[in-house]
């Protein structure tokens, strides 16, 4: 098909992990509109588990900013990181294909900042969908915050479906850092310069792209729509 | 021994400016419409019009990262046409998955 084995391969496991990714997202397309949606106005807007939660009204804080109401400002960072992480990564298998190792090396630390910051990011939000906050209008009676079997922003599986759908993402893009470490590693010790090519950067940035990839799809169908 | 062959045949092809220039520009379209989608998301009102706004966005910047970053764009037509082919199914069993829940919520009712 005009591209290496080990191309072709990656290419055909990132289709079968978008088939897994779609479940998800699927099922949640499935759930939440099988469930009421809210209609009224939106600074009206209280959470209750009879209708499904409008993201904005959830995901509205942001870190050293407490009790400053800033919607999906957070989040936008984070799509943000993943972007500028992305472009790192191409300009490094772009750098692999002039032989430059020192580029490489320059744009791979890069690329490793970025996921790991927005894995720093993502656990900041997790333990602040978890916790919730103290200002935040909790169930007559119930406790703040979300957990598995305890949800105090809407529905049951909305908080569920986070968890899934983001710990999924979130588990894809800490195994991505983890393998940009590796080809990082391989680059610094000189291992693609003697194989003579940098097909391996190429491999693994389609991954990484992948979960930037999928991470467009989160943020439009879990905190947009 | 190893030490001796490195830096020495190693040929370093300097930087193509046009090709590194398109992908600082792909990377500045998918801010300008991350962006717009912000802007969206708090002057529109809920409704369809919103929705197939973000899902059209959504796939504008799915193209650009797979054909441009993913380099799928420059691959061979079987290849592309392998990955998007399934992916188009995929897309018809969300819309479709969508519909039913959308059943599931009217018959809830009664």
């Amino acid at each position: 098909m005009g591209v290496s084995y080990g191309k072709l391969m990656m290419w055909f496991f990132l289709l079968s992990d978008a088939f897994t990714f779609s479940a998800l997202l699927i099922t949640y397309g499935l759930v939440r509109s099988s469930h009421p949606a809210y209609t009224g106005e939106v600074e009206n807007f209280v959470f209750s588990q009879a209708y499904w939660p409008i993201p904005e009204k959830v995901f509205e804080a942001v870190p050293f900013l407490h009790g400053v109401v800033l919607p999906l400002v957070f989040v936008g960072i984070m799509t943000f990181i993943l972007i500028m992480s992305s472009v790192t990564m191409v300009l490094a298998v772009e750098a692999g294909h002039r032989m430059d190792r020192a580029a490489v090396e320059k744009w791979m630390v890069w690329t490793i900042i970025g996921g790991l910051a927005f894995l720093g990011c993502q656990a900041w939000e997790w333990t602040h969908f978890i916790h919730g906050n103290a200002e935040s209008k909790a169930f007559a009676g119930g406790a703040t915050g979300a957990v598995l079997s305890w949800n105090q922003y809407g529905p049951q599986d909305f908080a569920d479906f986070f968890f899934f759908i983001t710990g999924f993402h979130g588990f894809h893009v800490f195994s991505g850092v983890c393998l940009n470490f590796l080809i990082y590693f391989n680059t610094v010790t000189g291992v693609y310069e003697r194989r003579g090519h940098y097909e391996m950067v190429e491999k693994v940035g389609l991954y990484w792209h992948f979960v930037d990839l999928v991470w467009v799809f989160v943020f439009t169908f879990f905190y947009l729509v | 021994m190893a030490h001796h062959e490195e830096h020495s045949h190693v040929t370093v092809i300097p930087p193509d400016k046009a090709k590194i220039k398109k992908l600082w520009t792909v990377a500045g379209i998918l801010g300008v419409i991350t962006a717009f989608e912000f802007l969206i998301a708090f002057t529109l009102h809920a409704g369809p019009l919103k929705t197939a706004i973000f899902v059209a966005m959504t796939i504008v910047k799915a193209a650009y990262i797979v054909g441009e970053f993913m380099h799928l764009r420059y691959e061979v037509k079987v290849l592309i046409w392998s990955i998007l082919i399934p992916m188009v199914f995929v897309a018809w069993m969300l819309v479709a998955f969508i519909y039913e829940g959308m059943a599931i919520s009217t018959a809830r009712l009664f």
